[in-house]
């Protein structure tokens, strides 16, 4: 299995330090119930400079002692104190250089925000030259609100992601100069000199949050695919789902086709552990990552995602009706109500596991438990919310110490294996019947 | 009158779906980016004395998109096509918001289709001051309240877009809204261009330039904009009207346009 670790790298004050802050930032996001668009007015450099050289100095102390981590991955937001990596391929530069032994997995680039698919390409060999050929390179079509931060149509997301991938590989494989006329991209000239220490690339995965079209375009092209923190029954329909698609192109899909990431908090006691666990709730978390309009803007979505939305009641008419309490507070006194709605829902995340957090005896049979229903073969840790540096660092520690080693071994005996050591796609069918990717007994048998 | 439904039309390899109703003038309606709203009263009172010919614009959730169409002179252009093969110009254009900055793209091609032309608060030139609203901020149901000046006290606003929207309706406004990101998305909904390319037309098609004096949605300045590039246009502002004259104040839109039209 591959083990890796994952934070947003969160703008953030530490609510031990500078409560009254913390607070007041909390309140803002709350109040228009989303990250996104939070004023930069708020941005205060000196705390983005400390947070973002401890994001960096926690990896390459995992690089150096945390030897049970395989890899760290990095992804970007833009316009969202969400997270700090707003130009990840930058990070992963810093990494490239400083670490020796993890892989750097990105996951991913937005290929149709950056907008110029040659000079990522030349990013990404750069990165991979310097790293000695540990990149991992994934893609992603950016969140909606990605597309209003960096006024990419939204409409076109999806065919450029798809043209850039193409071209990037193109532009590493096919021997230059050559000239590319595409719909979306055009260059007279493609010629990079820095190519991929990795041949004919690096490996591609994709991450999403259960997206059938992602999921679909993965097994197409037998790229793993990495659910992100989703709930276990729509991951293990979506598991199925791309099974279906693979046996379409001819291979059983298996662990090597999949990841999952699940936040986590591990400390010495239980106590701490669920106290610093709560904390991935600050502001209303992923649910308030971005307002439905921003997270759906028309075009983004393929009309059978828009339709399901509309069926469902969500997608970008739904602001109406905010995730938690009624809108339209503006007091302090009425803040606090929703961030009791929310923070009172704590019970039953950590019930579900969308938050697994405890000492490492206590979370190891929970997280295995993940492991025999998902039977993923990448695995990543994400480590979040306002919680402080020497924690973060313990839970790191703990993982790499108990939890790993653990999980590992159990990994080993119901079969799961990485991308890297089965190359996905390549058990072939011959005509025979997929076999179920996803355990729905082990499903059943947790209560879901 | 009760609501008439739009038919198919060939033209070479294409197909519109175009709403020709009434008798009398023709009178080509362009609509505006929400998509076409349905059967209203100023369109039954139009119908009375004017042939309507309302082209459902392609990909605005009322008829398929056209896959090639690359921007708003591309449609200008198809549209363009479509009364060339009726055969009996120059004609008559009304244009709501979108559907003005499709027929200014026609108008700046081809003057001698038009014989008089009506613009209703036409998208299409940058304002001067202030910009046109950014719809992708906004949710549908903002997008759609922000579009007239008093939501509540608007009868025809609660008529297509009361009550809580079908999965069919918000799936037809945001395939307009997706549409009209394709068509228009940098710039902003407008041309650059335009206002060199209008100019000194409104000598040759005299021009009635219609819009609310509350607006939300495109700055006056952008209707000053394009009276000065068309050299010679008349300009109204109706009073107490946000961006859709026809619904928020159909007795005011009617006699302006009837008058100017004789």
């Amino acid at each position: 299995m591959h083990f890796m670790w994952f934070t947003e790298r969160a703008y953030h004050y530490d609510p031990e330090d500078d409560p009254e802050k913390y607070r007041a930032y909390e309140n803002e996001v709350i109040r228009k119930r989303s990250f996104f668009a939070t004023p930069n007015a708020m941005f205060e450099p000196e705390v983005a400079s400390k947070l973002l050289n401890q994001y960096l100095d926690e990896k390459i102390y995992t690089d150096a002692e945390l030897i049970n981590f395989d890899g760290v991955m990095l992804n970007e937001h833009h316009g969202n104190p969400f997270c700090l990596g707003a130009v990840m391929d930058v990070e992963a530069a810093v990494l490239a250089k400083t670490t020796k032994r993890v892989k750097i997995v990105l996951l991913g680039n937005p290929v149709t925000t950056v907008g110029n698919p040659l000079r990522l390409g030349e990013e990404l060999a750069m990165i991979d030259l310097i790293s000695g050929g540990r990149l991992v390179s994934g893609w992603v079509r950016g969140a909606g609100s990605e597309q209003l931060a960096n006024n990419a149509n939204p409409a076109h997301n999806r065919e450029m992601l798809e043209e850039g991938i193409d071209f990037i590989v193109e532009s590493w494989t096919r021997p230059g100069p050559f000239r590319y006329e595409g719909k979306h991209f055009h260059f007279r000239h493609v010629n990079p000199w820095v190519k991929p220490l990795q041949r004919p690339h690096p490996p591609f995965w994709m991450p999403g949050l259960v997206s059938p079209d992602t999921a679909d375009y993965c097994a197409r092209r037998r790229y793993p695919y990495i659910a992100l923190a989703t709930k276990l029954r729509p991951t293990t329909e979506l598991w199925d789902f791309y099974a279906k698609a693979a046996a379409r192109e001819g291979y059983q899909a298996g662990p090597e086709n999949f990841g999952f990431m699940q936040p986590v908090m591990v400390a010495d006691t239980q106590e701490r552990a669920e106290e610093l666990g709560k904390r991935i709730l600050f502001g209303g978390a992923f649910a308030h990552f971005a307002r439905p309009e921003w997270m759906f803007p028309s075009g983004y979505n393929s009309k059978a995602a828009t339709r399901r939305l509309a069926i469902n009641d969500f997608g970008p008419n739904a602001t109406n009706k905010p995730l938690y309490g009624e809108g339209g507070e503006k007091t302090d006194a009425e803040i606090e109500g929703v961030k009791k709605i929310i923070y009172d829902s704590y019970p039953d995340l950590q019930r579900e596991m969308v938050m697994i957090a405890g000492t490492p005896d206590s979370v190891i049979p929970r997280l295995n438990k993940v492991l025999d229903v998902l039977r993923p073969g990448i695995f990543s840790f994400w480590l979040d919310g306002p919680v402080p540096h020497k924690d973060r660092m313990r839970c790191l520690e703990l993982l790499n110490r108990d939890v790993i080693p653990a999980m590992r071994e159990h990994g080993r005996k119901i079969g799961l294996i990485d991308p890297f050591s089965r190359p996905p796609g390549g058990r072939l069918l011959h005509g025979r019947e997929p076999e179920p990717v996803a355990d729905l007994d082990a499903l059943k048998a947790m209560g879901f | 009158m009760s609501e008439p439904a739009p038919e198919d039309i060939a033209l070479g390899s294409l197909r519109l779906r175009v709403l020709t109703v009434g008798s009398g003038p023709l009178l080509l309606v362009l609509h505006d980016e929400m998509g076409y709203p349905g059967w209203l009263s100023w369109q039954a009172e139009l119908a009375a004395t004017h042939t309507l010919v309302i082209p459902m614009a392609p990909g605005f959730g009322q008829a398929p998109r056209i896959e090639w169409l690359s921007g708003v002179r591309d449609l200008a252009c198809v549209y363009a096509r479509m009364v060339r093969a009726r055969g009996c110009g120059p004609f008559d254009v009304l244009a709501f918001s979108f559907g003005g900055w499709i027929a200014a793209e026609m108008l700046a091609n081809d003057p001698a289709l038009f014989r008089k032309l009506v613009l209703v608060a036409p998208l299409g030139i940058k304002p001067e001051q202030g910009v046109i609203l950014d719809a992708f901020e906004l949710s549908h149901r903002a997008h759609l309240e922000a579009t007239v000046r008093d939501p509540a006290a608007t009868a025809e606003f609660d008529q297509i877009y009361g009550g809580k929207p079908t999965p069919e309706q918000i799936e037809a406004f945001d395939d307009a809204r997706a549409e009209s990101a394709r068509l228009a998305w940098q710039p902003y909904m407008y041309n650059p261009s335009l206002p060199h390319l209008l100019e000194d037309l409104g000598a040759q098609v005299p021009t009635l330039i219609m819009h609310g004096d509350d607006d939300g949605v495109v700055p006056r300045s952008a209707m000053h904009a394009y009276q000065r590039a068309l050299g010679a246009a008349e300009l109204v502002a109706i009073p107490r009207c946000g961006h859709r004259p026809e619904i928020e104040s159909t007795e005011h839109f009617l006699s302006h346009l009837r008058k100017f039209l004789q």
